[in-house]
């Protein structure tokens, strides 16, 4: 990992222009003290993702819960030109205005997203749910799987995710059909950043990070979220027979309950 | 979050373990922090020190957090219109922005608003003793401190407490700093020190001289000018009265822009003395007297309004003060003018009244301590200054990396001890360096550093202290 950096000139010099954001909310009834989960879409989606199923469960199990759109997604503001620096800028003001410290749990290239606001927010954990980190292996993949939805984005299109590639067979078609219509697209500049696998500064606070994903995700290969737990000190929990979007596919429940118990457990996270 | 080394609140009566020299009680706190003040520094002191993992009491006089930027408390600089300085980026702390929709330079209140926030998010008042004052801290054995307390006001028995360690975070800006002249308790009008100055309503109707050119005296006198029936701006010299925008964006992002490339000072001073004779012109056509020094060699003014007030004639600007008499005031150039209100808006000096002067190595007491990075003292490795700093730019970001510099000593000096002997070698080698370019000699000038300079010397003692 790269060293702690003090000296931010050009964060401090060109601050990343603000944007109106769509946060999404379910908070439980009764107040129990527990941390707040704020959810991070991954590139495409929006807040509406988590909306579906996990921020309710999130909530009846105690969890005061949070989903935003990343500028250019669901119900934010417009921004083809947005960097990831943008996005991590989207992530911490979010953060930073819940009423106390909050545990990140970022989605797909949202994880990737997470990973750079942790350099800049003091989550009192992360949660990474199929990172997508970038890279050339990642894109070959992507390419193989998925060439005519891939390739656009090469060249400054849009990236457009394949049924196949986002959930298993056992979601309903209808269910599946309807979710992918509802897909957008991330800026180009956000895209071409995938490319270089942007490192992220060490996160500060040394919160506890959780990797999660599928052995059968067509996105994000299993040695891919080994790699990314290691770096983390962890190894991945896996969820066999389930596509990359976890939070939507038909057995959403099981990974948000896995999240939620480790949250329970994880001393550091309380 | 809570950890192992988390042990609440001091109980007087749990742990009587010691007896002071003096045979007074004393709880011990084994390896907990003590911090005194809970304002932006103290704030971000026990924040840092949580997250590192230490347990933190911290003692504050007064009952709510935010210090000098809570106009509640009797000690409060702050003034209705005081806007900040430094524009977002370089005020708030680096891992807890300021919210998009506020502006480019808050206002007090949104400050207060803002470390009101910072102590909720990360559940920083249950370490709080409010209304708690600190009266005397004292070197123990071990490297360990005394800290006695009692309630604000001075009643209430004393309490001692030994800590591993202290944080001090009493702030710079509260002792009113008055210069003296001739006759001055002979003058038959008001004077007032501008701690004292809350609203412009005080002004209204009056002839107001104010005094000194600093960012308060300064934006006094522009209120003077919109309130005061006159309004005289006395200045020991010309200064630089740089504008709060330029070129369409805050004039510190645009200062910052070649910072972050490096330029040359000497450059960077051209190009700023090119830039305000574009935008502010020529000061002597104002009746300003010219600088005497070059910019960046003494603290930064931002007030776009002032120069313009001269202009207006709402502001008449006179050099220093020569006498004071009975109904005038005589000018350092013979003239007289006869203000019915002085306003010295003329600083502050930092006081430690609770530590003895020698432990700063400041024998001579000029209350002025020699210390590396302003926080680190020679020879007391387990005691810290937090925010005793008056960068060119926003002081919480500085007190934030001072005080996760120190929790980071003190995890060294329980993990590898070397590497925290090494740090203290180096705090005694080069205890008053200092981080600024040349600048002015005048206490206003004592805790002057550029914040890129002192930055970077930060970062280079962490390095240091962490480097494989």
């Amino acid at each position: 990992m790269t060293e702690l950096r003090i000296m931010r000139g050009r964060e401090w010099s060109r601050p990343v222009r603000p944007a109106r954001r769509e946060v999404l909310s379910a908070v439980p009834e009764v107040e129990e003290g527990r941390p707040p989960l704020l959810f991070v879409p991954g590139f495409g989606h929006g807040a509406w993702a988590f909306a579906e199923h996990w921020l309710g469960h999130a909530a009846s199990r105690g969890f005061p819960a949070y989903a935003l759109s990343l500028r250019g997604h669901g119900g934010s503001e417009p921004a083809p030109e947005a960097t990831l620096r943008a996005y991590a800028h989207d992530v911490v003001q979010v953060a930073a205005g819940l009423p106390r410290q909050a545990v990140l749990v970022g989605h797909g290239a949202g994880a990737l997203v997470v990973a750079h606001a942790l350099a800049r927010y003091p989550a009192r954990g992360a949660v990474l749910v199929a990172p997508v980190f970038g890279g050339w292996g990642m894109l070959s993949t992507a390419v193989r799987r998925n060439p005519a939805g891939t390739l656009p984005a090469v060249f400054g299109g849009p990236l457009r995710l394949s049924r196949a590639q986002l959930f298993s067979r056992e979601l309903p078609d209808e269910e599946a059909r309807r979710y992918v219509a509802r897909l957008g697209r991330a800026g180009r500049r956000a895209q071409w950043a995938l490319l270089g696998e942007p490192e992220a500064e060490p996160a500060v606070g040394a919160p506890p990070v959780l990797v999660l994903g599928s052995p059968d995700d067509r996105v994000v290969p299993a040695s891919t979220l080994t790699r990314i737990a290691r770096r983390y000190g962890s190894a991945p929990l896996l969820f066999p027979g389930m596509g990359h979007d976890l939070m939507l596919d038909a057995r959403w429940a099981e990974p948000i309950d896995a999240i939620l118990d480790w949250l329970e457990k994880e001393p550091a996270a309380r | 979050m809570s950890t192992s080394t988390d042990h609440g609140r001091p109980d007087p009566d749990a742990t009587p373990s010691a007896q002071s020299p003096e045979g007074r009680p004393l709880s011990d706190r084994g390896d907990t922090v003590c911090v005194i003040g809970a304002g932006a520094s103290g704030l971000t002191a026990i924040k840092n020190l949580r997250e590192h993992g230490f347990g933190v009491d911290c003692y504050e006089r007064e009952t709510g957090v935010g210090g000098a930027w809570n106009w509640r408390h009797d000690r409060s600089p702050v003034y209705a219109s005081t806007h900040l300085l430094s524009s977002k980026p370089f005020t708030q702390f680096p891992d807890f922005p300021m919210p998009d929709s506020w502006p480019d330079y808050p206002h007090h209140s949104q400050l207060l608003a803002y470390f009101e926030r910072y102590a909720d998010h990360f559940d920083l008042r249950s370490h709080v003793w409010f209304g708690t004052e600190v009266i005397r801290v004292e070197p123990a054995e071990g490297d360990r401190w005394d800290v006695t307390t009692r309630s604000t006001g001075g009643y209430g028995p004393e309490r001692t407490s030994r800590y591993a360690a202290v944080v001090i975070a009493n702030g710079h800006n509260w002792s009113p700093k008055l210069p003296r002249y001739e006759g001055l308790e002979e003058f038959r009008g008001e004077i007032m020190h501008a701690s004292s100055y809350k609203d412009p309503a005080q002004l209204r109707g009056k002839r107001v001289l104010v005094v000194g050119a600093g960012n308060t005296g300064c934006d006094i006198a522009v209120e003077a000018a919109q309130q005061a029936s006159r309004c005289w701006h006395s200045t020991r010299r010309g200064y630089w009265y740089a504008p709060k925008y330029v070129l369409g964006r805050p004039a510190d992002q645009v200062n910052d822009a070649l910072l972050a490339l490096r330029v040359p000072l000497r450059v960077r001073q051209w190009l700023y003395h090119w830039t305000l004779r574009l935008t502010v012109g020529d000061l002597t056509r104002f009746g300003l007297p010219k600088p005497d020094h070059r910019v960046y060699e003494t603290h930064p003014i931002a007030n776009s309004q002032l120069v313009y007030y001269v202009g207006h004639g709402g502001i008449g600007p006179v050099p220093d003060l020569a006498r004071f008499r009975p109904y005038a005031v005589e000018l350092a150039d013979g003239r007289e003018i006869d203000p019915d209100l002085v306003i010295f808006a003329t600083g502050y000096l930092p006081r430690f009244e609770f530590l003895d002067a020698s432990v700063f190595g400041d024998s001579a007491g000029t209350g002025r301590p020699t210390l590396w990075l302003n926080a680190f003292t020679p020879g007391h490795p387990t005691l810290a200054v937090a925010g005793l700093v008056q960068p060119d730019s926003g002081m919480f970001t500085l007190a934030h990396w001072q005080t996760v510099l120190f929790a980071r000593l003190l995890q060294a000096r329980r993990d590898r001890p070397e590497r925290a002997a090494a740090f203290a070698q180096r705090v005694r080698d080069r205890a008053g360096e200092r981080y600024s370019g040349q600048v002015k000699d005048s206490s206003r000038h004592w805790f002057e550093v550029g914040h890129a300079d002192y930055l970077r010397a930060v970062q280079r003692a962490l390095h240091d202290l962490e480097a494989k």
